[in-house]
């Protein structure tokens, strides 16, 4: 099957394929304890708010964005898009759709609930929508999300979080 | 509106201007009017020509003369490469049809779409259809780069953020705001099919006024999402097109199904066709029928017929169906009959014309 790039950016790894065990899946099936984790982590993050003030949130963005990208890399083939919405997405990442899209599946679905682009990966957001039914405050798949800001890609989300520019 | 009479506010002063403003409304295209006045409208999509020739969009157009409220302009459907929406549309609106311009967010950025919204509304454009468009791989350009900066709901919250604050999505200020019908699309038909609805709702909450949906074949499935469309009074805030369409043969209805993204064909059309002796006619009936069936369906508010390379049969089901019920929409002989007959002044808000 002949690839197409993604629209976000050239994609390094191969489409997920939904028969196969992938450890993004797994994240997304356990969406209500990532849940959980991210709403310590987030605390965290905004509690060590002036001490990463002091340091300089520019200098903290090398290592941070270092770490961020391995953990998030390898729970949900996170893109680096810099302006994380996992928790509005049940845990599915929107940026492995190939056609990035934020709000919502395209109407393009196959009947197996795999993606009309690649034939063989789950349609994010039909795992989005699964995951999110399993949160506590899932709901939040409802939320319009604004149109991504390109500017942002490759930036940690964390430090955003922790500079609270972002929930 | 049992007769065969044109309401007034369906004819501007000249076919390509812009109809008088109405309270609660907010475009001066056709389109809405016939929606707001609880009308069951119909749309048809034109297939755009492989040319420079402004007369093959007049041809092709022509079918629909007389038989649709709306006429939509595809924007590179498939992924395939044909003349623009906006030209097609700028071409029906000079002869004072009601085109409704598709916009995919696969082609542009945020900077070219907002340009494009701007010159169409400026051009006589009163209706937009938001879409997200189709993957490049299904077209004729696979090896084209994939946009995508915006989707259709930001797309949507974008032109109504350009409508009503009168704002680019930057904050700049416009000086005379487009008015503009804003519509979006919907497939009940494809998973996961509990969200469908609420995915309705959350487009409405972008913007969205109208919707029309992807072919529709399968009346059940359509009826529960309905139900839920209702149960959660979306049909009291958005208006519901369904799409629907004749299909020419068995093997183009199998065909389609497997290629063609989104199009749901249940195995019980596709044996009805091939048990049928001329397969072109039983896909007419077939459409006719499920037009009936849909006008039925509490909550739908009009029908969208894509007759693919199958334009000259859409009068022919427009007027089976019977979903007119005596109402005549626009039809260029009428326009040119109330421009040279009477002076612009004279085509008031009270005022019934009787077609020539």
């Amino acid at each position: 099957m002949a690839r197409v790039p993604f629209a976000f950016e050239a994609s390094t790894k191969p489409p997920r394929d939904g028969k196969k065990f992938a450890l993004r899946f797994w994240s997304n099936a356990h969406s209500r304890s990532m849940e959980k984790t991210y709403a310590v982590l987030e605390k965290v993050l905004r509690f060590s708010a002036p001490l990463f003030k002091a340091i300089g949130y520019e200098r903290m963005e090398k290592p941070i964005v270092a770490i961020e990208k391995t953990i998030k890399g390898a729970l949900f083939d996170c893109r680096m898009c810099g302006q994380c919405i996992l928790s509005s997405t049940g845990m599915s990442c929107p940026m492995n759709c190939p056609k990035n899209l934020r709000n919502g599946p395209c109407g393009g679905v196959r009947a197996n609930g795999n993606c009309e682009v690649y034939a063989e990966m789950p349609c994010v957001w039909v795992k989005a929508w699964e995951g999110s039914k399993a949160m506590e405050h899932g709901n939040k798949i409802m939320d319009v999300q604004p149109a991504i800001d390109h500017r942002l890609k490759g930036r940690s989300s964390w430090l955003a979080v922790s500079r609270g520019e972002h929930e | 509106m049992n007769s065969p009479l044109i309401h007034p506010h369906d004819l501007g002063p000249t076919p390509a201007a812009p109809l008088p403003e109405l309270p609660d409304h907010t475009s001066r295209g056709r389109l809405e009017r016939v929606l707001r006045r609880g009308e069951f409208a119909v749309t048809a999509e034109l297939n755009p020509p492989d040319s420079a020739n402004p007369d093959d969009v007049y041809e092709r157009v022509a079918h629909f003369d007389g038989w649709v409220d709306g006429i939509n302009a595809t924007d590179g459907s498939g992924a395939n490469c044909h003349m623009s929406s906006v030209a097609i549309c700028a071409l029906l609106t000079r002869v004072g049809y009601s085109p409704i311009l598709q916009i995919s967010c696969r082609d542009y950025n945020r900077i070219a779409i907002q340009g494009n919204v701007l010159g169409a509304a400026a051009l006589g454009v009163c209706n937009v259809l938001a879409l997200t468009g189709d993957g490049v791989q299904g077209g004729d350009h696979p090896e084209a780069k994939p946009v995508f900066d915006l989707d259709s709901t930001s797309l949507l919250a974008t032109m109504k953020k350009m409508r009503d604050e009168r704002a680019f999505l930057s904050g700049r200020k416009i000086t005379d705001p487009p008015r503009l019908f804003l519509g979006a699309a919907e497939n009940p038909f494809a998973p996961p099919y509990d969200w469908r609805p609420l995915r309705l709702a959350k487009k409405i909450a972008a913007g969205a006024q109208y919707f029309q949906t992807q072919y529709c074949y399968d009346i059940p499935l359509l009826k529960s999402f309905m139900q839920k469309v209702r149960d959660m009074g979306l049909d009291k805030q958005a208006y519901i097109l369904v799409g629907v369409g004749p299909l020419p043969s068995a093997k183009t209805a199998k065909w389609m199904r497997s290629n063609v993204a989104g199009v749901h064909i249940p195995d019980a059309v596709i044996k009805r066709l091939e048990g049928a002796e001329n397969q072109k006619a039983e896909g007419i009936k077939l459409c006719i029928e499920l037009i009936q069936e849909i006008h039925e369906m509490a909550g739908v508010a009009g029908v969208h017929i894509m007759a693919y390379r199958q334009e000259e049969s859409v009068g022919h089901i427009v007027q089976e169906s019977g979903i007119l019920k005596g109402r005549q929409p626009f039809r260029r002989a009428f326009a040119t009959a109330a421009d040279s007959e009477m002076p612009p002044s004279s085509v008031g808000m009270g005022q019934v014309l009787t077609p020539a």
